[in-house]
Order: structure tokens, then sequence, then C-alpha cells
């Protein structure tokens, strides 16, 4: 039986009976009195620059109530690298330059969509188009078309890694291979399209309801971007329709929503179409991968030299963390004697890439997996021996940058070859069949503070009240990740409390603790997570004194919180209930009420992140050789995320990430022709519907990482990871196709199947 | 031109003035303030927007309001017999564990719906096949699938 009431519980979600019944609101579904819809006008080119633009006749047309463009907003760019301020390059409109098709130009206000939408036929925009650059080689040419004046080698930034002589290991190695990869990009493809609502209050304060990962981070750069103070902004994240990373920014629909708010005097809305998030939004970076790594001839890793250009568009958005997390990756799973990194994020006139889902990870992974499958073919060496051979261990040092706590990679790799059959599959190879392997190490949160905020990484408030009952409040996002459950469920095992008995307010930056940083990264859980139980012990303390003081117990008794009691450990009869505990408590205090904070910040913990989770996957494959496709017949996973404080959240985070990753492999890419998105719907760009998904078997190797709250770590991002070049070594097994270029579309099957 | 249509929803008439162009979600979420039903693409892909009318599953993001006139429409808040007593298919959602963004729970209900009200012992294929036209990023619809089924067998129970 477990030690703990609550935590490993699948306890229900928390909001999912207003999901449900459709009760639960998300940002389209507030509608407030005299509020007017927002439209944006975006350049019909992918570089030019904007010599004038027209807004009387839009403003003329009846229904309309502002218009604005980059020239009515303050001088501010904004971006979230805030501790390297040359990093901003973003203004909410375009003021001077657009920089891809799609880029925002003016924004109208009006009484309804359909007046709104005609205004911005309405403004007359004159543009005298540039020369632009739709690859990154196009880019780095020396007459490449410069995006950004600060950058005229269009390389916004750059990221190096490097620990040991490298020449000095290559020159070791009996085995030397060198390959390139070339990876696309995906949209995050969340359901519920950004949008955000602002309200303008009689004192000249902004309230914005925002489809957001990041309360945050939007709180501070909107203050910035309006010339505000920070606490003159506040921002509220309702139910979010999902954001694997795509809404971990300020957008531009926030900044005109709240400044129009002002300037009308009413609330505006912006909502997003389908044809926009696709044809504009944000997209995991595209990359070419060039990747030299030597080992000894029995497989015993020795060097690699990992260059990374990506492909960032037209702004930074997440790129500088892109760049900086993919050379992380690069030496996360297995251990090198010396490690180069060279990342370089590059402009290009496409909309920009940020974060999403995985961050770095599926590309860095593509090339590092496939290329020990490559390995060990060449070797002649087993695919998994080569890897458990190589394999980073709990103690390990990630030199420069961390060390390794909890690990069950061997452990996973085991489990995965033993439910798969790969091993009995590969001997016994059937005709148009495949079984692959992929691997990935992930970060359970960043630790670096590249927003350079002021406050915790995490924090929590408590109030306890004398009727047994707790608030929890935490301006960490839930974003149909699980946070408003789980944290609670930490909370409710902290205080032997039942869930029933705790209210959680989040995401609420005037009313919930200053700060969290936001969904991303897989940093909540453990983060918050933390922050949780450091508040919760201080609850403790003083409900503890109280209790030892009414029973007048020897101070060396230990007590205990449990079934909403709290009890001396020694002699269990002797107890009060939490509540009472809770009003005994406030009269010490003379009724005060009982109020705790809690918080993390990780210190002193390397440059990447306090825990590191571990998983293998095995991908089998079935491949059409006449007509080129490929059919994933299923997928079994093993993977390691520490402790598992909710089995069905950790089931569904993994599940959907097979879908994610699934998606990334085979079906979903941007067309794209000079800039401009073709596919820009659905039924264009494949996502992986219910008819697409393989079976899958997962298995959850517990550990217990030291950092992580109960010993969790993080879950089912990573596991976005190693899906690629799984199905990828799969197809390659199934037809002698090794596939280095993302996605495994029919037509390359077709053309480089071996007869 | 705007005109004057009764559309009956969740068993209570309604009656709006609406342009031709407006389409059923629209009157739904914005002129009835039934916004449990979502709209992910509006071009007719996600399901997001999925309602019933007359008993058919359509995505109402496609749909005309004034072609809904005298019709009965069926959507997500229409699926709870009370606010205590939730639908089978709601309450297997949620035992499951199928929901988590919950931006297509609604179309997915109301899809799972039409499939049973049809078929009330479908197949794994018959599920995946009905949602088909649901499109979920969160789940792999791996938990989707499973509440159909457990509430196509609750449904049967009930029977």
């Amino acid at each position: 039986m477990s030690e703990y009431d609550i935590i490993g519980e699948s306890v229900p979600r928390t909001h999912t009976r207003d999901k449900a019944t459709g009760a639960a609101q998300y940002t389209d579904d507030i509608r407030l009195p005299g509020m007017l819809h927002g439209r944006i006008l975006r350049s019909p080119y992918a570089h030019a620059r904007i010599l004038n633009i027209d807004t009387s006749k839009a403003k003329a047309l009846p229904g309309v109530k502002c218009v604005i463009t980059g020239y009515d907003l303050p001088d501010v760019q904004f971006g979230n690298w805030r501790l390297f301020p040359d990093t901003q390059d973003e203004y909410a409109l375009a003021r001077d330059k657009v920089r891809f098709i799609g880029d925002e130009v003016a924004a109208v206000a009006a009484i309804n969509k359909d007046v709104a939408e005609e205004a911005l036929k309405l403004i007359d925009v004159e543009y005298e188009e540039l020369p632009a650059s739709f690859d990154i080689d196009t880019s780095l040419s020396e007459d490449g078309p410069v995006l950004h004046e600060l950058y005229k080698n269009n390389i916004s930034v750059v990221r190096k890694v490097s620990h040991g002589d490298l020449d000095k290991a290559f020159e070791e190695c009996e085995y030397i291979r060198e390959d390139i990869f070339d990876v696309h990009a995906i949209s995050a493809c969340y359901l519920e399209p950004c949008s955000s609502l602002a309200k303008c209050d009689d004192d000249g304060k902004i309230t914005l309801w925002t489809s957001t990962q990041t309360p945050y981070i939007v709180q501070c750069l909107l203050a910035a971007a309006l010339g505000m103070r920070e606490n003159d902004v506040r921002v509220i994240k309702p139910h979010v329709g999902g954001g694997f990373g795509a809404k971990m920014e300020l957008r531009t629909w926030d900044v005109c929503a709240a400044f129009m708010a002002i300037k009308t005097g009413k609330p505006v809305k912006f909502t997003l179409t389908r044809e926009e998030e696709f044809a504009t939004g944000r997209r995991r970076h595209p990359m070419k991968l060039f990747s030299k790594v030597g080992c000894k001839k029995d497989g015993t890793l020795i060097a690699k030299d990992l260059r990374i250009l990506l492909d960032g568009g037209a702004y930074n958005a997440m790129g500088p963390t892109a760049t900086f997390l993919c050379g992380n990756f690069g030496l996360m799973l297995y251990k090198y004697k010396s490690y180069r990194f060279l990342g370089q994020h590059i402009y290009t006139n496409k909309p920009p890439a940020s974060a999403i889902r995985g961050f770095g990870s599926p590309q860095s992974y593509l090339a590092t997996e496939t290329q020990m499958n490559m390995i060990a073919e060449d070797l002649g060496i087993d695919p998994i021996e080569l890897r458990r051979m190589n394999a980073v261990q709990e103690g390990d040092e990630v030199p420069e940058l961390s060390t390794i706590g909890s690990c069950a990679f061997s452990e996973c790799l085991d489990k995965v070859i033993e439910v798969s059959g790969f091993n009995e599959k590969r001997k016994n190879p059937v005709k148009g069949r495949g079984i692959g392997i992929g691997c990935y190490s992930f970060i359970s949160g960043g630790v670096f503070n590249w927003f350079n905020t002021q406050y915790p990484f995490s924090a929590v408030d408590i109030k306890a009240y004398e009727d047994g009952t707790v608030h929890l409040l935490t301006m960490a996002a839930d974003i149909g990740q699980g946070s408003d459950t789980v944290l609670p469920q930490i909370l409710a095992e902290e205080l032997g409390l039942k869930m029933s008995d705790i209210r959680i307010t989040s995401a609420d930056t005037a009313i919930t603790p200053q700060a969290d940083l936001g969904s991303w990264g897989s940093r909540v859980t453990l983060m918050a997570g933390n922050a949780v139980i450091d508040a919760a012990s201080k609850l403790k303390e003083i409900l503890f004194g109280a209790v030892t003081a009414h029973f007048n117990f020897n101070v060396i008794h230990e007590l205990a919180c449990k079934d909403g009691r709290i009890f001396s450990t020694g002699r269990p009869d002797k107890g009060l209930s939490f509540g009472d505990a809770v009003a005994l408590a406030q009269k010490f205090h003379r009724g005060v009420p009982i109020v705790v904070r809690g918080s993390y910040t990780p210190r002193g913990k390397g440059l990447v992140t306090p825990a590191f989770s571990f998983g293998a996957q095995v991908a089998e494959v079935e491949v059409d050789e006449q007509t080129g496709k490929v059919e994933v017949k299923k997928m079994w996973t093993a993977h390691d995320c520490g402790t598992v404080l909710n089995h069905v959240s950790v089931e569904g985070q993994l599940e959907g990430s097979i879908q994610m990753g699934l998606g990334y492999a085979l079906s979903e890419q941007f067309n794209m022709e000079d800039g401009k998105t073709l596919n820009k719907t659905f039924l264009d760009y494949k996502m992986p519907s219910a008819l697409d998904m393989p079976a899958s078997d997962s298995i959850c190797i517990e550990t217990y990482e030291n950092e992580g709250p109960y010993g969790a770590k993080e879950a089912g991002e990573g596991l976005v990871g190693p899906t690629a070049p799984a199905i990828a070594d799969a197809v390659y097994n199934a037809t002698g196709y090794r596939c280095m270029d993302l996605p495994i579309t029919p037509e390359k099957v077709l053309k480089n199947i071996k007869k | 031109m705007k005109h004057l249509i009764t559309l009956n929803v969740n068993g209570d008439d309604y009656t709006v003035a609406c342009e031709s162009s407006r389409t059923l979600n629209e009157v739904l979420r914005e002129d009835l303030g039934l916004t449990g039903t979502k709209l992910g693409c509006g071009d007719g892909d996600c399901g997001a927007c999925t309602v019933m009318v007359d008993g058919d599953s359509v995505s109402s993001c496609l749909t005309l309001a004034v072609a809904c006139e005298g019709r009965k429409i069926t959507t997500v808040e229409g699926l709870a017999k009370s606010g205590e007593e939730l639908h089978p298919i709601q309450d297997a959602f949620i035992e499951k564990g199928a929901i988590q963004c919950g931006f297509c729970t609604a179309g997915m209900e109301m899809s799972a719906l039409n499939l049973l009200k049809k078929n009330t012992s479908p197949t794994e294929e018959e599920i995946r096949t009905a949602i088909s036209g649901n499109l979920c990023r969160c789940t792999g619809y791996y938990k989707i699938v499973e509440a159909i089924d457990s509430a196509a067998e609750k449904m049967r129970e009930n029977k």
C-alpha cells in the first residue's frame, strides 16, 4: 500500500465538470457590455518598407471606433528575453518595416466583427517591397537581405557549449560519422485560437483576459509596451484551450486590445481565425543540424561536435531559448569525453518560430538517435547495447551544465525492449514491417532567468480557515495540463485534507502571489509543487505549535496531518481537527487570519534544469511499398518521470505527446511558397485524427527525484522527442530508407525505398 | 437582410433576428450566450463546434442559422439532465480522464451522442470513425475513445 493518501491517486481533474457541460469559460466566451471587436491588418509582403498608412477611410466607416498603427503605440519593442534587451525585437504593430507575410500592420476596433473586417479593407498601406529571404542559406549569404539593422548578418543569437579537448577526442576515435539533418516547422495546433479581451477601469488601469500560458510575463511586458506600471495591468487567464508552448509571449492582440480599450473606453476583444493561426502563428523551429560524432570500435562514445542553424523566422520570439536548449539536448542522453555545440539563430522572412512542446529536443533527438542507430549498424553492435553502454546514470555530471539526479534511462531501455518484442521482431523480419527505437531526456523546468524576474520562479499563498478548508493561490497557469489539479493534490497530501477541502485560485496577477513564470518547459509540477510544499510546511509549523500548546505535548513530539486531523504521532488519540487547529492558531494571533506563503527558485542547480526525466520509445510500422504510406501500428513507451503524482494525468500527457510526435514524424508540415503559407486549414494541414493513432502501451518506471515534490519530475513533454526518430528507424528497418529530413512523406519513401 | 427566426435549442424556443449569412455557431454563442459550443476553425474541419440538429450532428460553423428555423437543436448545454445529473457521456469523459484543455470536449461529446444514438454497441473502429472529424491536440484520443466506449456500456445498462 502506498504511504500516501492522495499522491499517486488518479483524482479527477479540477474543472472537468465545467468542461464537460460547456460551462467552462475561455477568453472568447467572455462578452462584456459595450464590447468592441478587434481585427488585425497584416502584411501581404514578406519584406517591405512601410512608406505610408492611410487609415482615414477606415476611421470614417460607421461602426468603427478605433484604428491604430505602429506609430500610435509607444515606441517599445518587446520579447521574452528581458535579461538581454537586444533580443527584444518585436513591435506590436510594425513601424518602419514588415518582415513576414502576416506581420501585423494596423488594428481596428468596431462594433462587430463584420464592420471591423470591412474596415481593414479600407486601410491603404503603401509598401516598398524589399528582397526577402525564405531560407537560412539566403539569410547567411553575403548579399542576403538584412531583416533587423542590429544584426547585419541575420544571426540574432549565438550559443556555444564546449567541454574537453575536441580535436584530441576525435583523434582517439576509431569510428567517426558526420551527418546533416533537416527538420521542419509544425503548428502547435492548440484547438483554441488565440484570444484576448481588455477592459480599462475608471482609474485607467487595465484588466486583460487572455489565452496565455504565462500571465506574469504578459503582465510585465504589456505594462512595458504601454508605458504603464506592472501592477496597473491585471492579467487573468481564463480556461485555455491548449498552448503547447506557443502561447507564452505577449502578443500583438494583447497590446492592441489594451491600448484600444484605453482609447475607446470600451472593452475590446480580439480572437484570431484558424487561418491566421496557420498562416502567421508561432511554430516549431525548422533546423539544420550538422552532427559529427565519434566513438571506439566497441561503441564507446568519445566526441560530438554539433552545429545547429535555427530558422527563426522574422523575430526572435522564444528563439533564444530554443538555441540554448537544442545544444543542451545534444548531450543529455549519453556521455561524451568532449562535446562542442554551436547554435545560431537566424532571421528569415517567415512567421516567427517559437516554443512548442519538447522545445528544441525533437530536432536534437532526431539527429542523436538516428546517428546512434547508424553507428550501431555500421559497427555491428546491438542498438540497445550501444545505448546502454553510453547511457548517463544517476549522479553523472553533464559537464559545465548540470548534475543528473534520479535516472532510470537504462531501465527504460530494458523495459521497452522487453514489452515491444524488439529483439525478436528484429530477428524475424516481416516484409513491409519494421521496428525502431528512439530515446530522450528532458528538463523539469529551466533554471536560467532569461525573463529577469524579480520574484521567485514559483510562489503560492495558502489561507487556512477554521471550517477546515484552505485556499490555495498560485499564478501557475493550467492550460489543460492539469496544474489546478496536481497542486491542490500535493497540498491535500501535505495537510491531510481532501481535494474538496481545497479551493484553488490560479493565474490572476492581481490576486495570486508574485509570481510564477508560467507553464512551459515542464516546470510547473516541480517548481509550483515545491512552492506548495514550502507553504504547507510553514502552515504546519503554525498549526503544530498550536496543537502542541493545546495538549501541552512535550516539545519532542512529532505531529502529523492526516484525515483532516492534526495529532501527535506518538499519541494519535491526542489531536485536533484541522479546522480546530486553525481556529486555535488564529486565536493565538488574536483573530488575524492564517496566511502563509511558499516559494521555489532553483539555486545552485547548474545551467539547465533541477531534474532530468528519461524514456525510450519503440515504434512498429507497416510501409505500403506501392504508395509509400507509413502506418504506425503500435508505440511502446517506457519513461522515468520520477514519482507519478496522478496516473491518469501522466498517461494523458504521454498519449497526447504521441499524437504530436506522430504528426511531426509523418504528416504535419507547412507548405510554403515565397514566404506564403499554402495550407491554412486543418483539412490541408494534416494533424493526426483518431483514425491515425496507433495502439499504444506505456510503462512508468518510477524513481524518486530528490529535487521534485514527492519525487516527481517532468512527464509527457519530452516524449514528443523520441517518436520521430523511433518511427524513422522503423521505416529504415522496413524499407532501407533512412530519413534525415522530416516529415517522412509517402513521396520521400517511394523515392528512396530500396527496391 | 435580417430574418426573424425561431430556433428550438435544448427544448426552448428562442426568436432571434439575424442576417442570412449568420452561422448557427454565431447565433448560439453570441446571441443566445451558449458558449459551450466552441469555434476552433470555422471551416468545418476540427469539430469543436459540433451540435445536433434534428438528431444529426452538424458543424455549427458551416450551418446557417436561418436554415435551422423550426428545427430542434441540441448543444452541450442541453446534454445533462440537470445541474446535478450529467449525461452518461459527460460522466464517462470525466471519469476516464478524456478532458484536458477541454476545448474539443463539447464537440467530441456531441459526436459521441450522434454515434450512440444510432449505434448502441460501437466497435473501437466505429468510435474512432465517429470522432474522426473532431480534432484534439491534448489526449491522443485514447481516453476519449475509452470514454465513449464506457458511455455506450452505461447507456445500454440504463435502457
